[in-house]
């Protein structure tokens, strides 16, 4: 590959791939993300492979391996243009098809197709289909069209114009007040305003400046910034680049967790392009400025996340959060002046600085613009990773996108932010989603975990969860998340065996209250809220399981009973064979009996029992 | 200058770096610490130093410990209802893990500590925790010995200081300065024979005997990086602190060896 020496030259680039492109050629794309490769797309992508080959018609027809298009439930996910047709859960038995129906004779395959689980009807375009109808994909629509490891695919798609932009006629100053006038915010949790971090960092003292991408990433469930790496890695550096610009960084980090090995891998091939073709490195296209950015992978605690620990951590000590009075934009890694930033905050950059902030603080709501990408789990019939504008309703987000409830149950909650965020009852569906209006209710934006729950989900039982992670999370430096969080969760754990007093109550609140306003960092200061949460929205659960002794979720094992109904039951005796300890009896055809002292509450004969005969109280 | 208010009196200071904590005690203004001292950085993890700092509109809770005092004007309160409840809370935590140590108990009946509501943390019978993790031994190992014979280990409700592997420290020059800072006696030093013992941390180490009286007393192999770190005179290395003290009571009388504060005060 060639050293760009210009923007110019650089442009000029770009137009020869543009050239080269036959764009009425048939391509196939297939999704090789997490999802979709753990379902079996590089199977899919080997078969493609193969038969094209076999027909003597690979030169005709272009096959990519993208990075992750967010509908992972349906992979293996297969793109076919012309037509923007999507076939979902494809494996290799169906490539053969694609091939002779799809890309030689323009048919569609029926079976392969997308059905609406609400209308039951089969829907042929990627874009109409209603998972994606209602997202705005500005970060992560070009994950699907791109092979993630050919910088030509970024470039031919717009890539690095925005960083010629600024190289060619925008001083630092101008690049900063572009971030602020987008009122861009931090897309790690805490939504700082991200030109306000830039400026004061460039304002500060310091001959040496850093840029950290923090790509630790450790909510479980969530998988928004990985897939931005594995899937476009040169859009969060293009954006890293403009941002050292901007504050006069010479060196970057990005902080990688070490689970995420597709990540490092496309993010450290990305590196390379861009130094190859002068992108990175000493004198970027031409100019004065000169920026490098080392890889540091990081060891998988969930708290090393935080940007002290995680600072402290590339430090080479123990990730440990550390008490910050000073922002780390004055005194950050190594004490110098450092900007750090999320994965997605970095990758907003360069649609900012190439559509301008006025295009960019147009989305959204007053306080909160551009778009947020969450990832959208547990009893929802759609699932997978979803771009928004800020403020749509969470209505829209769950039964829209998401299809609604799973064999359509009850709506209970949605859990947004994480395991630190809090539970949002019914009432509150049409709260417009930003980061004010969740913090009012006592959640948060977070890292864009969302979590459906519906009435088969103990509100006890998930206070229960969340803390039980987060505690084992805590690094244990601090009292009130240590001994406050170990204490809170202890109290739980009493109340779902049935064993809470109603005081208990007030002194999950007491703890709860001293763990936010003193804990050492945002790791304890926010543990408390999906308890608070459940205790403010469903006080009704914790008082069946304290007074009644009941969970009407039929969750917590201690307080529930399997019932067999003498009406229902035919004695098929397939409860009989499935219980583990022998704690159903009866003669063949004649009705069973369930044994309350023997049971252990697996639910195995309320599963197999084909006439609805087993019930839960 | 700066000027701020703490509990409503105006405070001027013109020393840099200074923490709310030390310009409050410097006034007179106590606030409780169980994670400080003055020879050490300050380091975050009880809590109970907390204040609440008033500036413009808006009001936080932070660690006085650590909180440099650099905006003028700002007001600070050291005892407020909301702070005095996150102060008991935080010593019930304390209680209900260390229930046999009577430093935690003084503090707590004094931090408003009546009954007992949280249970206490379960360990194997006839054993007792003593640790508050306060860190203080692990730093003024690191910070003044200039070693890292010990450090945290686990996360979380696990978490404790041990040296590495739970053996015998290589890095340890038994100084006992660990011993000296621990406010709960969690740290237990034995001597017997030319030999002392530190428990927890499995170590055992070799003393050298004094010239006048012959009892063994100073660690044998790092006698001079300590006696070099510490700046000590060079008797230290010779003399046991009884003989020494009778040898040089009135030119050294500055050092108190008796006194936990014979490393720190160097
Ligand atoms: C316990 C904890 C874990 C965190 N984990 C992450 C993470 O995995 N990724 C991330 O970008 N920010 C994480 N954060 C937030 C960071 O501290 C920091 O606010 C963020 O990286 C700043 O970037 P932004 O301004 O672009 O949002 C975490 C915070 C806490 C308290
Ligand atoms: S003395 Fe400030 S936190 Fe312990």
């Amino acid at each position: 590959m060639m050293k760009m020496t210009s923007p110019a030259e650089l442009e000029k680039y770009r137009s020869s791939i543009l050239e080269g492109i036959d764009s009425g050629r048939p391509s196939v794309s297939v999704c090789c993300g997490t999802g979709c490769s753990a379902s079996g797309a590089l199977e899919v992508v080997s078969a493609f492979e193969r038969l094209l080959e076999e027909k003597g018609i690979q030169a005709n027809i272009n096959t990519k391996i993208t990075g992750c298009h967010g509908f992972c439930e349906q992979g293996p996910l297969v793109l076919l243009s012309p037509g923007n047709r999507l076939y979902c859960k494809v494996t290799e038995e169906d490539v053969d098809d694609i091939i002779e129906e799809t890309l030689l004779a323009n048919r569609v395959v029926e079976r392969l197709l997308f059905v609406d689980p609400v209308t039951g009807e089969k829907i042929e375009k990627e874009e109409e289909i209603p998972f994606y109808k209602k997202q705005l994909r500005l970060i992560f629509g070009d994950n699907g069209k791109m092979v993630p490891t050919d910088i030509r695919d970024y470039l031919s798609l717009g890539g690095y114009s925005a960083l010629a932009k600024v190289l060619k006629g925008m001083g630092p100053q101008e690049v900063i007040q572009e971030i602020k006038n987008s009122r861009l915010r931090g897309r790690g949790g805490a939504g700082f305003p991200t030109g306000l971090k830039w400026e004061s960092c460039d304002k500060a003292e310091g001959d040496i400046k850093y840029v950290i991408c923090n790509a630790d990433e450790g909510d479980p469930g969530c998988f928004q910034d990985r897939s931005l790496l594995e899937g476009n890695p040169h859009l969060v550096l293009e954006g890293m680049i403009i941002g050292a610009y901007a504050v006069g960084a010479s060196q970057g980090y990005i902080y990688v967790r070490n689970e995420y090995p597709l990540a490092v891998k496309n993010f450290s091939t990305a590196l390379e392009q861009a130094r190859e073709m002068g992108l990175l490195g000493e004198n970027i296209l031409g100019s004065d400025f000169s920026f490098n950015i080392k890889v540091v992978r990081g060891g998988g605690a969930f708290v090393c996340g935080e940007s002290s620990a995680l600072i402290t951590s590339i430090e080479g000590r123990i990730g440990e959060p550390r008490y910050k009075f000073v922002h780390a934009a004055e005194k950050g890694l190594w004490d110098r002046p450092t900007v750090l930033n999320n994965v997605k905050t970095w990758a907003a950059v360069p649609l900012i600085i190439n559509r301008g902030a006025e295009w960019f603080s147009e989305i959204g709501t007053e306080q909160s613009k551009g778009t947020m990408i969450f990832s959208l789990t547990g009893k929802v019939n759609n699932t997978g990773l979803v771009e928004v504008p800020m403020g749509i309703s969470l209505r829209e987000l769950i039964f829209e996108i998401g299809g609604g409830i799973l064999e359509g149950r009850k709506f209970k909650a949605v859990q947004t932010g994480g395991p630190s965020g809090g539970c949002i009852p019914e009432g509150l569906l049409n709260l417009p989603l930003d980061f004010e209006k969740l913090a009012e209710v006592g959640s948060m934006v977070g890292s864009g975990g969302m979590i459906v729950m519906d009435e088969t989900t103990c509100m006890v039982d998930v206070a229960k969860y969340f803390l039980s992670f987060t505690q084992e999370e805590s690094c244990g430096k601090c009292v009130p998340c240590r001994e406050g969080g170990e204490h809170m969760l202890k109290i739980l754990e009493r109340i779902t065996r049935g064993e809470g007093e109603e005081r208990d109550l007030e002194l999950l609140k007491e703890i709860s209250d001293t763990m936010q306003c003193a804990s050492l960092c945002a790791l304890g200061k926010l543990a408390p809220n999906p308890v608070l949460t459940t205790l403010k929205y469903f006080p009704e659960e914790y008082l069946a399981h304290i007074k009644d002794k009941k969970c009407s979720a039929g969750v917590c094992k201690e307080l529930i009973e399997y019932l067999i109904d003498p009406e229902a039951c035919t004695g098929c005796g397939r409860c009989l064979k499935a219980c583990p300890t022998g704690a159903i009896s009866g003669e063949k055809e004649a009705v069973h009996i369930l044994d309350q002292e023997q049971c252990i509450k697996c639910g195995n004969c309320m599963e197999v029992c084909r006439f609805d005969a087993v019930s839960v109280e | 200058m700066v000027s701020i208010t703490i509990n409503g009196r105006e405070i001027k200071t013109d020393q840099e770096d200074i923490t709310l904590l030390q310009l409050a005690r410097s006034e007179g203004i106590g606030i409780p610490t169980l994670c400080f001292h003055k020879a050490l950085l300050p380091y975050g993890a009880c809590r109970l130093c907390v204040v609440e700092v008033t500036g413009g509109q808006n009001t936080k809770i932070v660690n006085s410990c650590a909180y440099p005092v650099r905006e003028d004007g700002i007001s600070v309160q050291t005892n407020t209802p909301k702070l005095k409840q996150i102060r008991k809370n935080i010593l019930e935590f304390l209680l209900a893990r260390c229930p046999e140590i009577d430093m935690v108990k003084k503090m707590a009946s004094g931090l408003g500590v009546k009954e007992k509501r949280l249970p206490e943390k379960s360990l194997p019978e006839d054993q007792t925790e003593e640790c508050i993790l306060c860190g203080l031994c692990v730093r003024v190992c690191g910070e003044v010995i200039g070693k890292e014979a010990i450090s945290f280990v686990h996360r979380g409700a696990e978490r404790e200081v041990a040296a590495p592997f739970y053996s015998q420290s290589k890095d340890c020059v038994g100084c006992t300065a660990c011993h000296f800072v621990c406010p709960t006696g969690a740290i237990k030093v034995k001597e017997s024979g030319n030999k002392r013992f530190i428990s927890p941390w499995n170590t055992e180490i070799t003393l050298v005997t004094c010239e006048m009286c012959g009892i063994s007393f100073a660690p044998e192999n790092s006698g001079e990086y300590l006696q070099a770190k510490l700046g000590l005179p060079a008797e230290w290395l010779k003399l046991c602190p009884q003989c020494r003290r009778k040898v040089a009571a009135e030119t050294m009388g500055k050092y108190d060896f008796t006194s936990r504060n014979v490393i720190l005060k160097k």
